[in-house]
């Protein structure tokens, strides 16, 4: 597929004329899914998939053709053609763009990963073998995934990465169920095995009759995946330049100064340890690591090129949506064998749901808990919790609230499948809180 | 073309295909645009042209699909044995038996009315428009960001089945929007049409008749006034929702509740189960009285309007809560056999690229019998919320969290000044039975949104929601930090 990106690169570069220039980025994959309910096999399939992006620029004008690739060679020129033809019609039309950057530093770049995976089929054998009798709801997805950028000074950028994802849940009864997810590169049976292992022990937690908690604050232990959530809703513009300063961001007030978090707090966007590609949209190249909160202190944004001129910063190759592809929140001193005893008596949160703010400016999130959560005495799992609402600040979470962070970071790869197959990834540890808030 | 490509897939069937399997193209054909302008800046336009088929196969009690975007003869050959493959290496392990699913195969087609396709309005008129909408928001040191957004988009689809059937239907949908954010001395406020709700099917003709002219001059203001507004206030009282916010309680806690996938258990891993029971449809009290919920792919204006689900069956207008009792739930041929529920004409799949699962299509509440005023005159105590801005309910459907943009509250009767940051709290299966007014057909609106999220691998796909004006009785509303 390199080779044809290549060809397509190639043509493009061939049909532009006089002042016009190009970029050329590419996302494709060829994927397998397998939907599995009540232990048995729901709706499996496969994905190949191929879109291609072409930006046309022209004396500081610009504008953008999203193409589907067959990768037939007539079939995918003459779309690129008609593109190409499409947006010259459209240029003249547009104003220049005074917000318009472009890379002119050719920084060319190939990352290709290993491919060792076996047939999704022999996964979804593995995972059923495992859990006869159980009923386990989930899914199995499989295969390879390429990122691609060209543009007409000829910097090209290749990334590809074969891995799977398994997501699933063993189920108690009605929404009483252990959730756990394995994903890698290299399929290894028996770290599915031990995962399960764990899932069940966990399971059988679940058989004991729930307890109903009255509305309150409680002491709580938010797991790494309970604590992505959170990461997960700061996402929606938080960490953005253009967000923070249009008013959209929920950290706005963490970027002027008037709030900090808890001084153990250390957030960077953390390219080098995740698995998303070194090249944004535009083809600029990401750095290793971008500071966000360090001490508790916001001392960065992720800007885009876009946000880089509108707000006259450096751009540190955030894409333009200014979203982090890879949050890695530093890990603490709380040993997981120790979590149970350092939250004494409180609630042992496995996973949280539907996050959104009730009050964004004041960074205030509300959210469900879900699938296994517990009712902790004296440092001993009693009871499996119904559902909660909380609603909360960021700073009861991980500000004046936070008594202390876990001492295993877990690295989390999205399972995400909107469109496509997700590269992005958090790392993140638990969090002990020392008083949550729940409402309903 | 599209008749090249049903050639070469009747080309690929494999001649030793068993009599009985069922074997399907769904080819989808998508070209969409979008303009916007922000901060007065004309930003790069986005075209798109997305075509590829899904192949689907029943085979020997199993099912597999295939999605390719090689639309080639040995493509979809490839495909058609890859779903082939699927479908008969999982049979002994399947969910359900395919060979007790009767597909439909039907023929016909279907296309949008439109008057005046947006494509054919030039993009210099289409520019002057956002470029007027720009006019109208104007300058202000308190407009810290605003954009307006024209996004068309035209699906041209085939759906063949190895047993006679072929459908062919065009959808044109146009979404015109805004969002507009104001700030003052610390404090940040949002308006906006929510989730891109005016989103619709038809032409140009569209824009003419929304006249968010007025609407963005009338948010401006509101956003400036919530600048300096008070909290909302806090305790149970009456709560009045617009079609914008109905449009969301609608579909997190009757839409998706009743979505027979979700009852069936496919979606605990992700998008959640659902209180409801199968035994509760014909019998259980959803919502009061006044609760009329329909079922509408028929409505031609509306966003997810069309003549086939996905899997061929033909879309008719249902009630699915009727005088408040639940009597139908949101599921098509397949799952209406798993569950031997009563279903609708909704299985669905947001593009070729993923298979149909049970979806919401339009679902709407019916208008009924108060004028708006006759709404506020009811109420001693409460608030009137409009436009959603946050929305949270559990995996279960009920226990659910909402907040809007806007509120205003009502006092003895009459509507006063506004409040920001209002929110509320509920849960599904008693929230509904406070339904305590119903606005009628002068306040009622046609909504939608291209923004629901569901399904494993992940789909979000177009719905929509036409409401009246609404009343609940006993709400625990509440406001901002």
């Amino acid at each position: 597929m390199r080779t044809w990106f290549d060809t397509l690169a190639d043509r493009a570069r061939d049909r532009i004329q006089g002042s016009e220039g190009f970029t050329l980025t590419l996302t494709g994959e060829e994927s397998e899914f397998a939907r599995l309910n009540r232990g048995m096999v729901r709706q499996p399939g496969s994905v190949t998939q191929c879109a291609v992006q072409l930006r046309l620029l022209d004396e500081g004008r610009q504008a953008v053709a999203t193409i589907a690739a067959s990768g037939d060679r007539t079939v995918d020129f003459a779309r690129l053609d008609g593109a190409i033809d499409q947006l010259r019609e459209m240029l003249p039309h547009i104003p220049p763009d005074p917000l318009l950057l472009i890379s002119e530093d050719v920084q060319s770049s190939e990352d290709v990963g290993p491919s060792n995976l076996p047939p999704a089929s022999e996964m979804v054998d593995a995972m059923l073998a495992e859990t006869e009798g159980i009923d386990l709801v989930g899914i199995v997805a499989s295969g390879t995934m390429v990122r691609g950028f060209a543009n007409h000074l000829g910097q090209r950028n290749w990334f590809a990465r074969s891995g799977f994802n398994l997501d699933w849940c063993l189920v108690h009864d009605a929404d009483k169920a252990v959730k756990t997810s394995l994903a890698g590169f290299d399929f290894d049976p028996d770290t599915l095995r031990a995962e399960m292992a764990r899932a069940k022990t966990q399971l059988a937690l679940l058989t004991r009759p729930a307890r109903t908690i009255e509305p309150g604050a409680y002491r709580a232990w938010l797991t790494p995946a309970a604590l992505s959530e959170i990461l997960g809703v700061l996402n929606w513009g938080g960490f953005s330049l253009r967000g923070l300063e249009s008013g959209h961001s929920a950290l706005r007030r963490y970027w002027t100064g008037e709030d900090r978090l808890h001084p153990s707090v250390h957030l960077v966007e953390d390219i080098a340890g995740g698995i998303a590609p070194d090249f944004q949209e535009d083809g600029f190249r990401r750095p290793a690591t971008t500071p966000i909160f360090r001490e508790g202190r916001m001392e960065g944004a992720l800007v885009s090129p876009r946000s880089a001129r509108e707000y006259d910063r450096p751009h540190n190759g955030a894409g333009e949506s200014e979203h982090p592809v890879s949050l890695s929140l530093a890990a603490g001193d709380i040993p997981t064998e120790a979590v149970l005893e350092r939250l004494g008596t409180g609630l042992y949160i496995g996973n949280l749901w539907y996050t959104n703010f009730s009050d964004r400016a004041a960074c205030r999130i509300t959210g469900m808990t879900r699938f296994a959560t517990f009712w902790v005495e004296d440092g001993e799992i009693v009871a499996p919790v119904n559902v909660m609402r909380f609603d909360e600040t960021l700073d009861g979470l991980l500000g004046a609230g936070l008594e202390g962070l876990g001492a295993d970071a877990a690295f989390l790869p999205s399972n995400m499948t909107y469109g496509e197959r997700a590269t992005e990834s958090v790392r993140v540890p638990g969090v002990l809180v020392s008083g949550m808030r729940f409402t309903l | 073309m599209h008749d090249a490509v049903v050639a070469r897939f009747r080309a690929a069937l494999p001649p030793d295909l068993p009599p009985a399997a069922f074997v399907s193209l769904r080819l989808v054909d998508e070209r969409a645009e979008t303009l916007s302008i922000r901060k007065g800046v004309v930003e790069a336009p986005r075209i798109s042209h997305d075509i590829g088929a899904m192949v689907t196969v029943h085979t020997g009690g199993g099912l597999g699909y295939a999605a390719t975007s090689d639309l080639g003869e040995n493509g979809l050959r490839q495909a058609i044995s890859r779903a082939r493959d699927w479908a008969e290496s999982t049979a002994a392990r399947a969910v359900f038996d395919t060979r007790g699913v009767e597909m439909p195969s039907p023929t016909g087609s279907y296309r949008t009315p439109v008057q005046q396709p947006w494509s054919a309005v030039p993009v210099s008129d289409r520019v002057a428009w956002l470029q007027q909408m720009g006019r109208l928001i104007g300058t202000d040191d308190r407009l810290v960001d605003w954009e307006a957004v024209l996004h068309g988009l035209v699906v041209r689809s085939r759906y063949v089945t190895n047993q006679g059937g072929d459908i062919t239907q065009e959808l044109h949908h146009l979404i015109p929007d805004f969002t507009l954010m104001a700030s003052a001395d610390g404090v940040v406020q949002k308006r906006s049409l929510g989730m891109r709700g005016m989103a619709r099917q038809g032409g140009w003709e569209l824009v003419e008749r929304a006249a968010l002219e007025d609407e963005v001059v009338r948010c401006r203001e509101e956003a400036f006034e919530l600048l300096t507004a008070p909290n909302c206030p806090s305790g149970r009282m009456h709560l009045m929702l617009d079609p914008g916010q109905m449009m969301l309680q609608i579909h997190e806690s009757i839409g998706h509740p009743l979505e027979l996938d979700r009852i069936l258990g496919d979606e605990r891993n992700y998008a959640g189960r659902s209180f409801v029971t199968p035994d509760m449809f014909g019998s259980y009290q959803y919502g009061s009285d006044l609760l009329n919920v329909t079922f509408d792919p028929t409505r031609a204006e509306q966003f997810a309007s069309y003549g086939w689900d996905d899997e061929g069956n033909a879309a008719v207008r249902h009630h699915i809560i009727r005088d408040g009792i639940l009597v139908r739930g949101l599921g098509s041929t397949t799952s209406e056999q798993r569950s031997g529920l009563p279903g609708v004409a909704s299985s669905r799949a947001t593009s070729w690229n993923r298979p149909p699962i049970d979806r919401m299509a339009n679902l709407n509440v019916e208008p009924g019998d108060r004028t708006f005023e006759e709404l506020v005159a009811q109420v001693e105590r409460g608030v009137y919320m409009e436009t959603n801005t946050s929305w949270s309910i559990d995996d279960s459907r009920n226990k659910f969290q909402f907040g809007c943009e806007l509120g205003r509250v009502i006092e003895d009767g009459e509507l006063k000044g506004l409040v920001r940051t209002p929110n509320y709290r509920g849960v599904s299966a008693t929230f509904w039975r406070n339904l305590a007014g119903v606005g009628d057909g002068s306040t009622f609106q046609v909504l939608g949104t291209p923004y629901c999220g569901k399904g494993e691998p992940n789909q979000i796909i177009r719905v929509g929601h036409a409401s009246p004006t609404c009343l609940f009785a006993d709400v625990d509303v509440f406001g901002g930090a």
